[in-house]
């Protein structure tokens, strides 16, 4: 199957094909490669594509899975409206 | 191994520094950086570049700086984008007192050659409609302020300076900085030693700690600024929108989504970057007030990164008598990603002995030694 055709990253469109050519730039952990091509900024914030690119740097590396470092988790767990925030904090106060 | 010159953070900063010296023909430059490519405070930032400041120097060092954006995908030769947008900054005043501050911003900036103007309250609606028009009674614009992606614009440094020779090393930090007799010998690093005599601290948030490392006491600390980023909307907002006294600054990037920021008041000194619920709070009542159509926006993420805080919120771009050799750029207050051309460009014509091409005597680490007479710069959220 064509690797231009495999997604990685489903919020942010990346590729397979993506993914290989910027690690052969040298770039070969998720935060890197986030920074550059969006992998894991999307709204489902790296839930699908973080084992799967971590698999493929893996591969790359030659190295065990459980010795690729997982990508940073950072709040918020899911989208949440700017104007719901508001309201909580108006309940809260 | 030898050098003739490391420079300590691959942020912006340092980046922009090594092309610089590598432009100018300089040989043997390393660059040590603890962590990724900008893993620091550039690649934490809002993204934004203003000159609409209200100390002198800041104007030029930003009116340059955006002189080089311009030109800048074209001659770092970049293969991706550095997505520079260039629709503006609005900033909207609130009270009297700020709408006279801004009068006074202005004419300083026109000055300058910075196209900022005054607007009434009709036209800054006009520039950005969807803002709340009970919560500002008039503001300042600058058409030639805009945007830049801040991972892509050092990438795009990094790779300019990489090709031009300069050798970077990632994962790796300085551990000591090695002097005797007023002279800088090694720099030792977690994986090994380094034979020279120029040193450029160039680390961000940890820059105090780079200067103790050298004996050298450089008055900036650090300070978490928390931000976030909603998800990906049609584009509906060209400037950059931000008010000093309400606390914000909010941008729609090229990519759709919405990125804004906040000073938490009061904030401890330190380096912790991490993200709380009060900012978030803080923040969406902010921006809702200011810009209500936001509330239907869904918050993707957030996140937090460091000020490197000097005493005046201006830069320290600067060598120092009490060890020649060292350098710094340091203390930029959250602005050091739109100065970096400028920054390169002065330190690389200070190290390399050439006139600088602005004085730059105000940027020195000196003026600290006489605090009456620095210009404390107030256009800060």
């Amino acid at each position: 199957m064509n690797k231009k055709n495999i997604i990685i990253c489903r919020c942010e469109d990346v590729t397979l094909a993506d993914v290989e050519a910027i690690m052969n730039d040298g770039y070969t952990s998720f935060e890197e490669i986030k920074r550059i091509l969006r992998v894991g900024m999307g709204p489902c914030q790296g839930n699908t594509c973080g084992q799967l690119l971590q698999k493929e740097i893996s591969k790359y590396l030659k190295i065990p899975l459980n010795e690729v470092e997982t990508h940073r988790v950072r709040p918020l767990i899911s989208g949440v409206k700017l104007k719901s925030i508001v309201e909580a904090s108006k309940d809260e106060s | 191994m030898k050098a003739n010159i490391v420079i300590i953070g691959a942020g912006i900063s340092g980046a922009g520094i090594a092309y610089n010296l590598a432009k100018k023909g300089m040989e043997g430059i390393v660059v040590f950086e603890a962590s990724y490519l900008t893993s620091g405070a550039t690649g934490r930032c809002g993204a934004g570049i203003r000159q609409q400041w209200s100390s002198k120097m800041n104007c030029i060092l930003a009116k340059k700086s955006v002189d080089f954006f311009e030109t800048a995908q074209e001659v770092l030769d970049y293969p991706r984008s550095i997505e520079f947008k260039q629709e503006g900054y609005l900033i909207v005043a609130t009270t009297e007192e700020e709408d006279l501050q801004f009068n006074e911003n202005v004419k300083l900036q026109q000055s300058l050659g910075i196209p900022a103007r005054k607007c009434t309250k009709e036209e800054a609606l006009k520039i950005v409609p969807h803002l709340n028009k009970d919560a500002f009674i008039s503001a300042a614009f600058c058409p030639t302020d805009g945007h830049l992606n801040p991972f892509t614009t050092t990438e795009a440094y990094y790779l300019a300076a990489k090709k031009l020779g300069v050798k970077f090393f990632f994962n790796e930090s300085v551990t000591k900085i090695i002097v005797k007799d007023k002279k800088i010998e090694k720099v030792i690093t977690n994986k090994r030693e380094v034979i020279t005599n120029k040193v450029v601290n160039a680390a961000g948030g940890y820059s105090k700690e780079v200067g103790d490392l050298a004996g050298i006491d450089i008055p900036v600390y650090s300070e978490n600024h928390e931000i976030l980023v909603t998800e990906p909307i049609e584009n509906i907002q060209g400037p950059m929108v931000i008010s000093f006294s309400l606390n914000i600054y909010c941008q729609q990037v090229p990519h759709g989504s919405f990125i804004m920021g906040r000073s938490t008041p009061n904030q401890v000194k330190g380096h912790n970057i991490g993200s709380t619920h009060e900012f978030l709070d803080e923040m969406a009542k902010t921006a809702v007030h200011i810009l209500p159509p936001l509330g239907e926006l869904r918050v993707v993420r957030q996140w937090g990164g460091s000020y490197n805080n000097s005493p005046d919120r201006q830069p320290i771009i600067s060598d120092t008598s009490e060890l020649p050799g060292f350098y710094m750029a340091c203390g930029f207050s959250g602005h050091g990603f739109m100065f970096a051309p400028m920054t390169g460009l002065l330190l690389s014509e200070m190290i390399m002995g050439e006139i600088t091409s602005i004085d730059i005597k105000e940027l020195h680490i000196d003026r600290f030694k006489n605090s009456r007479t620095t210009t404390y710069e107030r256009n800060v959220v």
